[in-house]
């Protein structure tokens, strides 16, 4: 039996909105095993956003019960759950929300820099670790506008990792990026999936839905749909297949 | 959570954004300089008052007999025919008095100079060596007389400049001529230096001095002495010296409790103090000045964290998204705002002693700088920081991680 990493029972979620009362989550149930690549789709207002908030443990539910890597985020206080951000979890965002005028292995420091456990030695050689792994260790040094898109959300993915998270988060990590640097980003993905790692990765296209192993579908607050994915793409073979253009980067393993 | 971590993630914020950090610091580094540099010409006025009182002999107490009062009414006596100060009050200052550095009898008789066919009415003032430490009084020419002298009651003078313009041809030595005063020879030893006016337009300059005992015996006559001058250590003890010589004067003249005192004592504090009021005033209003611009810098620095509060919004929401604790965003900004200012002052205090040398070199003002100055302007600043940085800390520091992560 795997460890579950997120386990979601009967997931409410409200908001107060002047008088009314705005139910964005309405009983949301479902859990994440241990080395799953789970996409979570739905359409706008389908409270998908809310979803992943409430899993990356920005947000806390209004009722029902969240267990991440075995830890109740109910009573935790906004400083505890800060800390159980910065342990267990890797966020990806669409906008890579590098820091900018800032190196590629500073912005992967940055998640290390609020662990007191970590130091300073340990921080420089997990940043080059988790930047090999995103196999940018030629451009330690390059400032984001001096690296192309897909580069600079390889940076964003280097620093999910660099904190060693049992879950890495993505929102629409593929989002700014055009089909081509989509896949060779769904590509690490999935390279990164068959190393161990736990993905939740929240998109609205069926197309980037087709790497993952799994997918919940929400819609109005619910889940609607939670299948295994039969057919899995692997998105290295969709590049190949890809025509060939002059920049062309193909995964060497 | 690390404060070093903290403080290089500051200065890492900082260094993204140079040019603003040091606009921002403009506001302290002018403030800060300008403390520095007003609280310096300020306290360098002062200094140079000072200087100046000292130099007219600001320690120096006066005593004169006082016309005694007689029980049963009277004409009361002309101050200088009152015979009452006598060279054993001399020896008893000599002896007890521990707030005073020097002494000096004093007595004077007018007469006219004269030199070869030139004659000048002019003063003789019989003192004792240590007169010219006294009045602070330094030497153009020669030497000065000496305890030999005022013993021998020898015929030797010191000649003021009024009296060496009027009876020495232009170009001659008086020292080592033979004048005479009241018709009697003096050899002049040393010339005095210029004095100029003192306060009352009196000419300091139009003077004679001789040993005491010579004045006494030769010109006026008379045993006892009409002034006694004396030197307080220093500005401070000029109040204790005077009590003192009150009650040592009081014993020697065998004063009972129920007599009054048959002398006055006189100090220039009351000069001083105006003077040292007035400058007192100056440094305030400069520093008052200075430091208005010091707390416009420090609304600068907190308008600037406002802004870059807002600015960054995205970085916050990041920052705790990856696990920045509210109290590490409220201290990133707070040792962003106290770098500033800490940085700002540290430039402040170099362009404030540059500015206080400038001024000296190029206006002759003369400026002081006090440590005093440079540590309050540092506390100063150190608190500036605190305090205008807090409020934008806490403000980003209470961001809604969701909300900010989404703001543009």
């Amino acid at each position: 039996m795997a460890n579950k990493i997120v386990e979601i029972h009967d997931l409410k979620r409200e908001f107060q909105m002047g008088s009314e009362i705005v139910r964005a989550l309405k009983g949301v149930s479902f859990s994440v095993e241990q080395g799953e690549f789970v996409t979570i789709m739905g359409s706008s207002g389908s409270g998908k956003t809310t979803l992943l908030n409430v899993l990356g443990c920005l947000d806390k539910p209004t009722d029902g019960t969240y267990l991440l890597d075995n830890v109740d985020v109910k009573n935790l206080s906004r400083n505890e759950l800060a800390q159980l951000r910065n342990r267990k979890i890797g966020f990806v965002f669409q906008a890579y929300n590098l820091l900018a005028r800032t190196s590629a292995k500073e912005n992967v420091e940055l998640p290390l820099l609020y662990n007191s456990t970590v130091t300073t030695t340990q921080r420089h050689q997990m940043a080059v670790k988790a930047l090999e792994a995103v196999r940018l260790s030629d451009r330690l040094d390059h400032l984001p506008n001096q690296l192309s898109g897909g580069q600079q959300q390889r940076v964003a993915i280097a620093r999910a990792l660099v904190n060693e998270p049992v879950m890495i988060l993505a929102d629409e990590a593929t989002g700014n990026l055009d089909s081509r640097t989509s896949y060779e980003i769904m590509a690490l993905f999935q390279e990164l999936n068959k190393q161990g790692r736990t993905i939740v990765f929240v998109t609205h296209e069926p197309d980037i839905a087709s790497f993952s192993s799994r997918t919940i579908t929400l819609k109005d607050g619910r889940v609607i749909k939670d299948s295994k994915n039969e057919n899995v793409r692997s998105a290295k073979e969709v590049l190949a297949n890809l025509p060939v253009t002059e920049d062309f980067e193909v995964n060497a393993t | 959570m690390k404060l070093f971590n903290l403080l290089r993630i500051a200065l890492r914020a900082l260094q993204r954004n140079k040019l603003r950090a040091f606009l921002t610091m403009l506001g302290i580094i002018i403030g800060v300089g300008a403390v520095i540099a007003m609280v310096a010409i300020g306290q360098g006025s002062k200094k140079s008052i000072q200087d100046q009182l000292s130099s007219m002999g600001s320690n120096m107490i006066t005593i004169r007999p006082n016309s005694n009062q007689t029980p049963g009414g009277g004409a009361r006596l002309d101050v200088s025919t009152v015979q009452t100060l006598t060279l054993d009050d001399i020896k008893a200052i000599q002896n007890q008095a521990q707030y005073v550095s020097a002494v000096s009898p004093a007595v004077q008789g007018r007469g006219q100079a004269i030199n070869a066919s030139m004659n000048w009415p002019t003063t003789m003032q019989g003192v004792s060596p240590d007169f010219l430490t006294i009045r602070n009084w330094p030497l153009k020419e020669g030497v000065s007389f000496g305890n030999e002298d005022v013993n021998g009651a020898t015929k030797v003078c010191l000649i003021g400049q009024t009296v060496v313009e009027n009876i020495f041809e232009p170009g001659d030595d008086p020292v080592g001529k033979t004048i005479r005063f009241n018709r009697i020879p003096f050899k002049v030893i040393g010339v005095l230096a210029e004095k100029g006016e003192n306060a009352f337009g009196q000419d300091q300059d139009d003077i004679l001095l001789a040993p005491y005992t010579t004045v006494q015996k030769r010109i006026l006559a008379i045993p006892y002495i009409q002034t006694i001058y004396a030197s307080a250590m220093n500005s401070e003890s000029s109040e204790p010296a005077t009590q003192e010589l009150s009650q040592i004067l009081r014993s020697s003249h065998k004063l009972t409790n129920t007599e009054q005192d048959d002398f006055t004592v006189r100090t220039q504090a009351e000069l001083i103090s105006t003077f040292s009021s007035t400058s007192q005033l100056l440094t305030v209003l400069l520093a008052a000045i200075a430091g208005i611009s010091l707390l416009v810098g420090g609304i600068g620095i907190m308008n600037i964290m406002y802004v870059s509060v807002t600015e960054r919004t995205k970085e916050i929401g990041l920052r705790m998204s990856i696990g920045a604790r509210g109290v590490d965003i409220l201290m990133q900004f707070l040792i962003e705002a106290i770098v500033i200012s800490i940085t700002g002052g540290v430039i402040g205090v170099l362009i404030g002693l540059l500015a206080s040398k400038l001024i000296t070199v190029f206006l002759s003002w003369p400026t002081l700088v006090s440590e005093s100055s440079i540590i309050l302007s540092f506390v100063v600043c150190a608190i500036t920081g605190i305090f205008f940085g807090y409020y934008p800390a806490q403000k980003a520091s209470r961001l809604d991680p969701i909300e900010a992560l989404r703001y543009e």
